[in-house]
């Protein structure tokens, strides 16, 4: 019961408390970066490590923040840490880098990092605040990849990069729904998604 | 001390904001080599692409593009060699096409292929939404686009994008823009079912107007300046 209590902050936003479809946050980015399965990977990744760390120095730091600039030094921690990430990808990956270029710059402004400091990492001890930013960090992650696996599935015909489908089938007629590229088909792939965890899990449907 | 009071709120942020700019300063300089080095291959990449080479898996584009590559020099508009202390590599193209076509420094990369030499030069312009650009070899007669490589920075997907698609890009191949008589002819971006009745064209993206006319405006701003480099090329190999 206590192992379950201690890992709580880690599976709860899994799919209980999911950022994406139950507290509706970083939408914008799930819209953004989801055309492919790799940018929404690395986009994961990404926003996992810089959510955790944030979470651990704002934790670290909760008792000494001065309650008058609290927003200021959370977005100084989050910005810095996202320009680090920002640069080794730049480095170490640059074609994803460039795929996801403003996008990268951009998780400064995901609700759910600023969202999570505020509400849990000020609260909390280090470790809890860690498994809270992985936690939310994978929630995200989950949704942007079942999002990229269909429209890119259907939007080219590849997943990673690799052609699923066999050319015959385009020979027979077969043509990649161009639709799906776009972002409005994020949006409904997301809709569907929450459809299907609202009709599972029944105590989150609104009265 | 007081944690709520002006001093400690003062002191705190100078010491965050001065740990925060050291540490990025430090990953900065640790990782710029390697980011530089990323840039270049990816330009040397996008210069063979014009030439239809493309690195198979694993195989290291600085090595590939030194192969390839013979040799790369600035021209001016009357096609003469500029001596310049500035690589060729390194001309901002971006801040060239807006200068007179006189005073431009038109760099041009000299491609050995399997079919023989190919002259590789930029071009670059303004699509929908942000910059367009590109890589454009020609044939040693100087007159026939041997192929033709573009990149966009933001382009519509599934529309502007286009551009930077195989589908288009192919249409290029064997067009004419250097007549041997010394006279620039654009080629053109049209819709279909409005074909010139004369003149080299390709059909536009359905949808990535704007783009698609960027992609035309670019070349001949980009391309003409090079016109009495190629007409000096077709006559020393007829």
């Amino acid at each position: 019961m206590n192992l379950k209590k201690t890992f709580l902050p880690l599976f709860n936003p899994l799919s209980k408390d999911n950022p994406v479809i139950v507290q509706v946050l970083g939408i914008c980015s799930a819209l953004a970066v989801t055309a492919k399965m790799e940018p929404a990977l690395v986009m994961t990744i990404s926003v996992t490590a810089v959510l955790a760390l944030a979470n651990v120095i704002i934790s670290l730091l909760r008792n000494t923040i001065p309650q008058s600039i609290r927003i200021i030094v959370q977005l100084v921690v989050v910005a810095a840490l996202v320009v680090v990430v920002d640069q080794v990808l730049k480095a170490y990956n640059y074609e994803v880098s460039k795929a996801l270029s403003v996008f990268i710059g951009l998780i400064i402004t995901n609700c759910i990092i600023m969202g999570r400091l505020e509400a849990f990492a000020l609260g909390n001890k280090p470790w809890p605040a860690f498994l809270d930013g992985i936690g939310n960090g994978l929630g995200y992650g989950i949704i942007l990849l079942i999002v990229s696996f269909f429209r890119e599935l259907f939007g080219s015909g590849t997943l990673f990069g690799v052609q699923i489908f066999p050319q015959s089938w385009y020979e027979a007629g077969y043509m990649n729904n161009g639709m799906m590229i776009l972002p409005p088909m994020a949006l409904i792939v997301v809709a569907c998604i929450i459809w299907v965890h609202r009709a599972y899990n029944k105590d989150l449907q609104e009265k | 001390m007081n944690k709520q009071s002006n001093t400690y709120t003062i002191i705190y942020s100078v010491v965050l904001v001065l740990v925060v700019g050291i540490l990025l300063s430090v990953v900065y300089q640790a990782l710029r080599p390697k980011q530089l080095e990323n840039i270049s291959d990816d330009t040397k990449r996008q210069i063979l692409a014009a030439a239809l080479i493309t690195p198979k898996t694993g195989e290291s584009i600085s090595e590939l593009y030194s192969q390839h590559i013979e040799d790369s020099y600035i021209v001016n508009d009357k096609g003469e060699k500029i001596a310049s202390d500035v690589n060729p590599f390194d001309v901002k193209v971006d801040l060239e096409v807006k200068k007179e076509p006189a005073e431009r420094m038109l760099p041009v990369f000299v491609c050995s292929t399997d079919n023989g030499t190919k002259y590789i030069v930029p071009v670059y312009g303004a699509g929908l939404w942000g910059p367009i650009w590109g890589y454009i070899s020609f044939d040693s007669n100087g007159e026939d686009i041997y192929g033709a490589y573009f990149a966009h920075q933001g382009e519509t997907p599934g529309l502007g994008a286009e551009i930077e698609k195989p589908a288009f890009q192919d249409q290029f191949k064997g067009k004419q823009v250097y007549g041997s008589d010394g006279i620039f002819t654009p080629v053109k971006v049209v819709k279909n079912g409005q074909e010139p009745a004369s003149g080299a064209y390709v059909h536009a993206i359905s949808g990535g107007t704007i783009t698609s006319q960027g992609v035309q405006k670019m070349l001949d701003n980009s391309l003409q300046p090079y016109t009495a480099f190629f007409t000096n090329l077709s006559k020393e190999k007829p």
